[in-house]
């Protein structure tokens, strides 16, 4: 097994076999397999993948272009943001 | 189980602080307070630090500087934690924790109330190019805080144990790990620069708000910004083969933060995969730990990395295999052995050509991608360069990203070295501190000395590939910025 996302348990046959079912843009690829979407938030494999996808479609990374980023960017415990001043507020 | 701390070392003493006992799984461990948690675990013979959350893989330690996620543990009940830039000395006890998907049983710790930290510069990430933003952005009479997520400031200068090239100014002859702690000095005495470790931005929001978690503390800390500078580095790439997550594949990098920064043999045998500067240096530094290299592969048909380095393994009877490459990773639950297959002209593999390799320890160096992620989400305009290795934002020559006051500098606006990132940085910290004093001479000097001597490294052979790059980056610094 050629492993591409860590987090996310996602093959390299995987990628292969839903860009070629049509998911050929990296935001709808990126919602059918998940990548990106586990903890380490898609350092490792959006690299990766960017290039399979770019290579598989016959054009440069550049086109193929990177998936949005939102934050938070590393693991975060919800307490963290729920202890907010809002709630000392309302309470 | 035997321990595999390293007892002697030519270059290195660890500073490994006071023994204490560690409860790993209900079990007592012996570690050492200074040590990370995965460090210390490691030491102890544990290569498994979690499952995959789909198909229950082992995951073995990856990058070590808390970016791939594959350390997560359950430490003093807070799920989540990447025990590889939590020391010993901040927990009592870590367990594997069952899947990501399980939700707490009780809440795990009440979180303290968020704090405000309002500064005229933030400097995010605590490398060389850090380093050099925070003190010259103080020098000039700004206010800085400077975050890192490592225990540590240094970034990898720390775990670097050779001597530097280049000009006498910018450290040459003098260890990596020993520059670090120069400049962490520095940094220390002044009084206008306020140090964060353990502390991880995880978003950057308007108004140049800095979201901030202090790992130790858990503690929100919302970092009210007038400039921002980003540097937060790189990191390592992964590769595509066959069983090529098993515990035992790692950066190397990594290996070099287990071996240089925390005494920790990473392994008896290794396979290095890639004969770039990473790849010499580090099978030199595994030599000097006591592992065996037994073989580096380079996909391309000759060395990359400088001769000198080249030349020190190869003195050591390492071979080196160029236009070969690793097939696949063979083992269990860790790394056993790897197979290397010769390369073709068009880089595929000939088949027959298959070699079977004894190996406990298999490091990738297989390039470096710029830790880009916050610049991408804080919405600065970000272009593909594989010259600079992958996603960089655009900038001016003065480090100014295309969101006014959003300032980049290192490896994270595209891979080079040291010396270069310390350059950035330093013209990154006096174009802020400008912003915040006004027109000052002495430091538009300096600043323009920088850039000099920035063009003057830039000029060698070595980095042609670099300045084509660059010359799909740059922007016009007369232009109107975006604000944000």
């Amino acid at each position: 097994m050629k492993i591409v996302c860590r987090c996310e348990d996602i093959t390299y046959e995987e990628i292969l076999e839903a860009i070629r079912s049509g998911y050929t843009d990296i935001e709808s690829l990126k919602r059918k397999l998940n990548f990106g979407m586990g903890p380490c938030r898609g350092r490792i494999c959006i690299p990766i993948i960017v290039k399979i996808l770019a290579r598989e479609l016959g054009k440069s990374v550049e086109e193929v272009g990177y998936p949005s980023e939102r934050p938070p960017i590393i693991p975060l415990p919800l307490g963290i943001l729920a202890n907010g001043e809002d709630r000392e507020e309302k309470s | 189980m035997t321990s595999s701390r390293i007892i002697q070392h030519p270059i290195l003493n660890f500073e490994r602080g006071k023994k204490k006992v560690l409860y790993f799984e209900d079990k007592p461990v012996e570690v050492y307070e200074n040590e990370s948690v995965l460090a210390a675990l490691y030491a102890n013979g544990v290569r498994i630090f979690s499952r995959s959350r789909v198909l229950k893989r082992p995951r073995g330690a990856f990058c070590l500087i808390g970016k791939c996620s594959s350390c997560l543990m359950e430490a003093d009940r807070v799920p989540n934690t990447r025990i590889c830039i939590t020391l010993t000395k901040d927990l009592r006890e870590v367990r594997y924790q069952e899947s990501s998907a399980s939700p707490p049983k009780t809440s795990f710790f009440i979180a303290k109330k968020p704090e405000e930290i309002p500064t005229d510069i933030l400097v995010i990430g605590g490398g060389p190019a850090g380093l050099y933003a925070a003190m010259y952005a103080s020098k000039y009479g700004a206010n800085v805080v400077l975050v890192d997520e490592n225990p540590t400031i240094g970034g990898q200068l720390v775990k670097q144990t050779h001597k530097f090239f280049g000009s006498k100014d910018l450290y040459s002859g003098i260890r990596g790990f020993e520059i670090a702690k120069k400049l962490a000095k520095i940094l220390h005495k002044r009084k206008n620069i306020k140090i964060l470790t353990n502390t991880s931005v995880f978003g950057l929001y308007s108004g140049k708000l800095a979201g901030a978690y202090h790992l130790r503390r858990k503690q929100l800390l919302k970092i009210k910004a007038k400039q921002i500078t980003v540097a937060t580095g790189a990191s390592e790439r992964f590769l595509v083969f066959e069983n090529n997550d098993l515990p035992g594949v790692m950066g190397a990098g990594a290996a070099q933060t287990l071996m240089n920064v925390y005494g920790v043999k990473p392994g008896e045998k290794a396979l290095m995969v890639g004969a770039g500067n990473v790849g010499l240096i580090v099978s030199y530094q595994l030599i000097q730990a006591g592992v065996k290299v037994v073989a580096i592969v380079e996909a391309m048909p000759r060395i990359g990395g400088y001769l000198v380095h080249a030349a020190k393994v190869r003195r050591l009877g390492v071979p080196i295999y160029t236009s070969h490459t690793i097939k696949s990773a063979h083992g269990k639950e860790k790394v056993e052995g790897a197979t290397i297959i010769a390369l073709d002209k068009e880089f595929r593999e000939i088949p027959g050509t298959e070699k079977y390799l004894e190996v406990d320890l298999i490091c990738l160096a297989v390039g470096l991608n710029p830790y880009s992620q916050l610049l991408s989400q804080a919405g600065c305009e970000m272009v593909y360069i594989p010259e600079l290795g992958g996603l960089v934002p655009k900038r001016t020559r003065y480090q100014e990203t295309t969101i006014s006051g959003i300032y980049v500098a290192g490896d994270v606006s595209g891979i080079e070295e040291a010396s270069t990132a310390m350059l950035e940085g330093g013209i990154a910290g006096i174009s802020a501190a400008l912003k915040i004093i006004g027109n000052n001479e002495k430091a538009l000097n300096e600043r323009e000395e920088m850039l000099e001597k920035l063009e003057k490294i830039r000029a060698g052979r070595f980095f042609e590939r670099i300045r084509k790059g660059l010359r799909k980056v740059l922007i016009d610094e007369r232009r109107g910025n975006s604000t944000y």
